[in-house]
């Protein structure tokens, strides 16, 4: 593999994450439990779909074989497809929802922090760019997963079931592969698994105040990353994601 | 926009005799132009009507987000999905601002979202509309939003302040609504034969529910008069259909696309259009609840409010301990 083919792949990942969770996301709108949770799902949304368009156009630059962002969203099939199973599981009910955006926000701003001194400036600029709204983010997530874990004994119950559903798609995020560590190699990006002790810090505290228990085990659900095997939930993303561009080829809009 | 239909809480306008002293005061602030504001002295009625005005407007939004959420994860680019939930979110801020403003009348968000969810409040019409292909969304910018602007251009002259302020700020995003949809649809009648399809298709559909969003006929307008001498309402239904039909049609022909209205032509001497109106019957069984969505809009609020509750029910035991120990030191 070249660096600039793991490059390439890198940044589908990076850029991926933030489609198919930002997609996932948008599910909510208008059905959220009070209306300044639809509005904070919508702004969520929003800024995970204008983080896609950064990664994924600079992935199609890196790829140099003239796809942008739109053509890599909207044509590739799942096996192409590199985020992590984590975003692409369904939404379940407002506590998962939050908890996996808190998994999620977690790793994403230590992952963040660490490129902005990416050796690849345009790397660097852009997660320079998104590292603010996702310092929002987890700001916001952290505080949701706080009051729903040390709410009543309903969301206490709920949001452990939320976090014992997900946990095992969180080890995913610290497997290091040929990409990463050409990526880390190159300077580009950290080794994912140095990022564990921070990700680790900064959740135990979050959950602790929520007074949630992370569950035990080592074991973890893979193969998103490199596409190898996603969950069945993708596909029924994609049909639904991809369908106007599916049906009419070729049409702008 | 939104608020359609709305009884106003009295009979007729008060002739000035037999006004109390602090109705005649009243009166002559409104007609000297005026804001009212919160802590003010107010008739009761007008509060009443206010009341059922800005809540049919915020539940309008809140409802509004609906038809387009019906699109969101279907937008065809990634930058017009951007453009679609940045707009959806304004909705949902509308909604917010103006449940806001209800509330400095007395009346609080939970209140008047139980009467919604009771059947006893409504929301605008258009809404009780199905989005059918992606030209749907185009067209509720251009389209609905048009039509809200037209009403809301007009509301930021109410005479109720905490109301007319937010339809300033509300009709400051509403245009880059309209902007948006107008785009969309500028994509689609210049683009493919399908996309030409879609949005004359979308257009034959939004039309007339279009029109139906300023209200009945004046001359069926029961309740125009008093509204109008209390300034909660600033021109006829009648005048900003006809406003809208005058600014919208131009902006048809250049699309390209057909007017569904056989009939619809240019007066010389009114320097307007002369058009047909809306079905009324159809426009009053949407009202009574025998739209295409009104039961599926319903049950998706009610549905989403009750799933809802553990969430609200959470924040809310959080909150108080939390400030528990703040209490007791």
């Amino acid at each position: 593999m070249t660096r600039e083919e793991a490059l390439f792949q890198f940044l589908l990942r990076l850029g991926d994450n933030t489609l198919v969770l930002g997609q996932r996301v948008s599910e909510w709108c208008g059905h959220a439990p009070v209306l300044e949770e639809d509005i904070a799902l919508a702004n969520t949304a929003l800024d995970l779909i204008g983080q896609t368009q950064l990664w994924l156009n600079l992935a199609g630059e890196v790829e140099g074989k003239g796809r942008d962002a739109d053509k890599l969203a909207f044509l590739r099939d799942v096996w192409d497809f590199r985020n992590l199973l984590l975003v692409e599981l369904p939404n379940g009910d407002f506590g998962r929802t939050m908890m996996r955006q808190f998994l999620f926000d977690a790793w994403q701003s230590v992952l963040l922090g660490r490129l902005m001194n990416s050796a690849e400036p345009r790397v660097a600029e852009i997660a320079e760019k998104a590292g603010k709204e996702v310092a929002y983010h987890v700001e916001r997530s952290s505080g949701t997963v706080v009051g729903l874990g040390d709410g009543t004994e309903e969301s206490h119950a709920r949001m452990q079931a939320a976090l014992d559903y997900l946990w095992p798609y969180v080890g995913e995020m610290f497997a290091p592969d040929e990409v990463d560590e050409e990526m880390a190699r190159a300077g580009i990006a950290p080794d994912p698994a140095g990022l564990r002790e921070e990700y680790d810090a900064l959740v135990g505290r979050v959950l602790d105040e929520a007074t949630l228990r992370v569950p035990e085990g080592r074991f973890f659900h893979r193969g998103g990353k490199n596409g190898a095997r996603h969950t069945e939930h993708l596909g029924h993303m994609l049909t639904q994601m991809q369908w106007l561009q599916r049906a009419y080829p070729g049409a702008s809009w | 926009m939104y608020a359609q239909m709305i009884r106003t809480a009295s009979t007729g306008v008060k002739p000035r005799e037999e006004m109390t002293p602090e109705e005649r005061r009243f009166q002559d602030r409104i007609d000297a132009g005026e804001k009212i504001e919160p802590k003010d002295w107010m008739p009761d009625d007008y509060r009443a009507t206010l009341i059922r005005q800005i809540g049919q407007h915020a539940h309008s939004e809140v409802v509004g987000q609906l038809p387009e959420g019906n699109w969101i994860t279907r937008a065809p680019t990634l930058e017009r999905k951007a453009i679609l939930l940045a707009k959806v979110q304004d909705e949902a801020g509308h909604g917010l601002y103006l449940y806001s403003a209800a509330e400095t009348l007395g009346v609080s968000r939970d209140e008047l979202i139980e009467l919604l969810h009771e059947g006893r409040m409504k929301y605008s019409s258009i809404f009780n509309y199905p989005t059918l292909n992606w030209a749907d969304i185009g067209a509720v910018g251009w389209l609905v939003d048009g039509a809200a602007i037209v009403n809301q251009v007009a509301l930021q002259r109410t005479s109720y302040g905490p109301y007319s302020r937010a339809m300033i700020r509300i009709c400051k995003e509403e245009s880059f609504h309209a902007r948006q949809g107008y785009s969309i649809m500028m994509a689609m009648a210049f683009g493919t034969p399908e996309q030409k399809r879609m949005a004359q298709d979308a257009v034959d559909r939004l039309w007339y529910p279009a029109l139906m969003m300023f209200g009945p006929p004046d001359k069926d307008s029961v309740h125009t008069a008093q509204s109008m001498a209390w300034k909660i309402k600033v021109a006829t239904n009648d005048e900003l259909r006809q406003k809208f039909v005058n600014q919208t049609i131009p902006q048809m022909e250049y699309l390209g696309l057909k007017c569904p209205d056989p009939d619809l032509k240019w007066n010389e001497e009114k320097q307007g259009y002369d058009f047909t109106e809306p079905d009324w019957d159809e426009f009053f069984d949407v009202i009574k609840g025998n739209g295409p969505c009104n039961v599926d809009r319903m049950n998706d609020r009610v549905k989403a409010w009750e799933k809802g509750a553990w969430v609200r029910d959470a924040l809310l035991a959080h909150a108080r301990k939390k400030a528990a120990p703040a209490a007791a030191e």
